[in-house]
């Protein structure tokens, strides 16, 4: 993620930009509204009791897995086998479900971002509807497309003898489903932020719409494509309700991180907190890799 | 795409270029250059240029803010279609145009901001319409360098844009657009990105590379100055339709609108001559002149020929003598401006010293002279 690229604002600067900006904005406080030199010092009861709780509550539960974690154990508990097995199957197919999303994503993203067409405004509503849709309706749904009774699924296994559900492909299809809006949101907020006037400089020069994309508008838009796709992997990785609805639970094949988790937590707590703690590292990467996008947004 | 190249290739060979042609039988009507009708229809808003220029010319749209001169240049490049149906025609070098793709059509565009691409090397930008348009990569780099150093700018090849300063990327720019051999090369307001000390560098120089370009030249302006030292012909553009064409010089001196007058710091007034009189329109006063007209004629004179009394000079000699009121005066370097109304509304020049003698001040009556030998009449 290059900060100096032009296209999503907001994005130079980064911790030192937000830093800037908290020193500076006493100094303005005076031009801002008649309350202003009363606002850092005192937060009213009534705002500030909640403000409180809800850090606690946010925060708590992340410091019960630090302080319940078996830390002696730790080692062993990590390497065992049924732990690498799901790592690397969760690590494997969110990386897949990721190369998807980008395939598709991006120019689904450039499709609703510059074209216009009837339905264009439904059409983005219903591509996003993952985001907003309980993960295990998702399953269910993808099992009736492309179950092996499914709409498209039984053709896909009576032509070809292909069988997703229950496989590791079912895995990504699922985290595909679920984690693609993410990413074709960002990417198509970038587009729609870059100046569609290169695209036009590329045409004068000779290149096809294709070619103006690839050669241009890509480059352009990387770091928004670039976060998308870190987003669509944060969420493909923790992906739980769809993935075990469409491809089940079975160790080495279909069952991911989240699911060990899950499982784990029947039998070997101890198992369950180690393998939380590892998802937890990777999210706080997540972070840190986007904090420039997002952190400065306040 | 093909036939661009085969016209890129005959441009540098005059021989290649009649065989070329002669090949191409009925595909032209062999007129070179550029013949346009521009239509577009937007809204309540109708845009209706003809624009004609032969290889070598150098041609400037002139015009205000919102004539439409950059939807013109947008339409030359098929960035913009022609509305259907509305009469609009693009042809260059007797090839029509009107339904090529912009990526297809041998037309070079420089950009009022340049857009350079910022993630590319000065010469991969340059590089890139030779790359598009089939040359492989090193070629088109080489071809690019050549370019670069045409317009000495051989040591910022590897810059990326925001590295260049306005004039560097503005050669740039245009080295990017020549790079594709084009036919028609458009420029949209190529110095206004500039500041001031920049510009009447790169007035100078653009002027010189203009004049070297041997196809057709098109740039869009709203500044006078610019149009008059760039272009062999000024099309002045307001609200969507031409009101006068011409050269430069013909333009500064017979101003047929308002704005143009404004533009060339004239004072201009529509009547009806008879003789060495011309009876403005609308009940306003005669001025005499010394060109002798009958009909609809036009009379300019500059604000520098007008002389102001405080007091109605006696025995005076002067025709055009007019009782006006101050209503603005502004200062241009060592000269006063005054805005005056009345009898006629006028601008006069004059020294800051004679305006503090006279007691210039808005509301001040005036009296206004204009010697004949100092205006000039033509037909209108």
């Amino acid at each position: 993620m290059s900060p100096s690229s032009p296209v999503p604002a907001g994005v130079e600067g980064g911790p030192a930009g937000s830093a800037r900006g908290r020193r500076a904005r006493p100094a303005g406080g005076g031009r801002e509204r008649p309350t202003g030199g009363g606002r850092r010092a005192g937060a009213p009861l009534p705002l500030l009791l909640p403000a409180l709780v809800g850090i606690l509550f946010l925060l708590l539960p992340l410091l019960a897995l630090l302080i319940r974690a078996p830390w002696r154990d730790l080692p062993d508990q990590l390497t065992s086998a049924q732990v690498w097995q799901a790592l690397r199957l969760s690590l494997l197919s969110a990386t897949a479900a990721t190369a998807l999303s980008l395939a598709l994503g991006v120019p689904l993203a450039w499709l609703l971002a510059r074209t216009d067409f009837p339905g264009r405004g439904l059409l983005r509503a219903l591509v996003t509807l993952p985001l907003v849709l309980p993960p295990v309706v998702g399953g269910v749904a993808l099992l009736l497309a492309l179950g092996r009774n499914g709409v498209v699924g039984q053709w896909l296994d009576a032509w070809f003898g292909i069988t997703l559900p229950f496989t590791t492909t079912g895995v990504v299809l699922a985290e595909t489903f679920v984690a693609m809006p993410f990413l074709v949101i960002s990417v198509e907020g970038t587009l729609r932020a870059a100046d569609p006037r290169y695209e036009e400089a590329a045409a004068t020069l000779g290149a096809s719409r294709f070619t103006a994309f690839r050669r241009v508008t890509l480059p352009l838009i990387a770091p928004g494509v670039l976060a998308g796709a870190v987003l669509a992997w944060a969420r493909a990785l923790g992906e739980f309700g769809a993935t075990i609805t469409f491809a089940g639970n079975f160790p080495g094949r279909t069952q991911t991180m989240p699911l060990a988790v899950y499982l784990a937590l029947q039998n070997d707590p101890a198992a369950a907190i180690a393998l939380s703690l590892v998802l937890l590292a990777v999210s706080v990467a997540v972070l840190a890799a986007l904090r420039d996008r997002w952190l400065t947004a306040s | 795409m093909r036939k661009t190249e085969g016209q890129g290739e005959a441009e540098t060979d005059g021989f290649a270029e009649e065989t070329a042609r002669a090949c191409e039988g009925g595909a032209g009507d062999g007129s070179e250059g550029l013949d346009a009708r521009l239509v577009v229809v937007r809204g309540s808003f109708r845009l209706d240029v003809t624009l004609t220029a032969r290889p070598g010319e150098v041609v400037a749209l002139l015009g205000p803010n919102g004539a439409g001169k950059t939807t013109a240049l947008r339409a030359l490049a098929g960035l913009a279609p022609l509305s259907p149906g509305a009469g609009g025609r693009l042809r260059l070098d007797g090839v029509p145009l009107e339904r090529m793709p912009p990526e297809s059509r041998p037309v070079g565009v420089v950009f009022q901001d340049y857009l350079l691409f910022p993630h590319l090397t000065a010469l991969d930008n340059v590089a890139f319409g030779p790359r598009c348009r089939g040359a492989s990569r090193s070629e088109a780099r080489a071809e690019a360098a050549e370019w670069l150093a045409r317009l000495g700018l051989a040591e910022h090849a590897g810059a990326r844009p925001r590295r260049l300063s306005g004039g560097q990327a503005q050669r740039v720019a245009l080295a990017r657009a020549l790079a594709t051999r084009p036919r028609l090369l458009l420029l949209d307001e190529p110095l206004a990105a500039l500041d001031a000390r920049t510009r009447l560098e790169v007035r100078a120089e653009l002027r010189r590379r203009l004049a070297e370009f041997e196809a057709v030249a098109v740039l869009v302006t709203h500044d006078p100055l610019d149009a008059m030292v760039l272009a062999d012909r000024l099309v002045v553009v307001e609200d969507g339709r031409v009101v006068q064409e011409g050269p430069p010089a013909d333009i500064a001196r017979r101003p047929r609108t308002d704005y143009i007058a404004r533009l060339v710091g004239l004072n201009l007034y529509r009547g009806e001559a008879e003789g060495h009189t011309v009876r403005l329109l609308g009940g306003g006063p005669s001025i005499t002149t010394t060109e002798e007209l009958s009909g609809p004629a036009f009379v300019a004179f500059p604000p520098g020929a007008v002389t102001l009394h405080s007091e109605r000079p006696v025995g005076a000699s002067a025709r055009n003598l007019w009782r006006c009121e101050v209503t603005g005066l502004e200062t241009h370097a060592d000269q006063v401006r005054a805005d005056l109304t009345g009898e006629l509304r006028v601008l006069a020049d004059l020294t800051t010293l004679s305006a503090a003698q006279l007691d210039l001040r808005p509301g001040v009556t005036v009296w206004a002279t204009v010697k004949a030998t100092q205006t000039h009449a033509y037909p209108g």
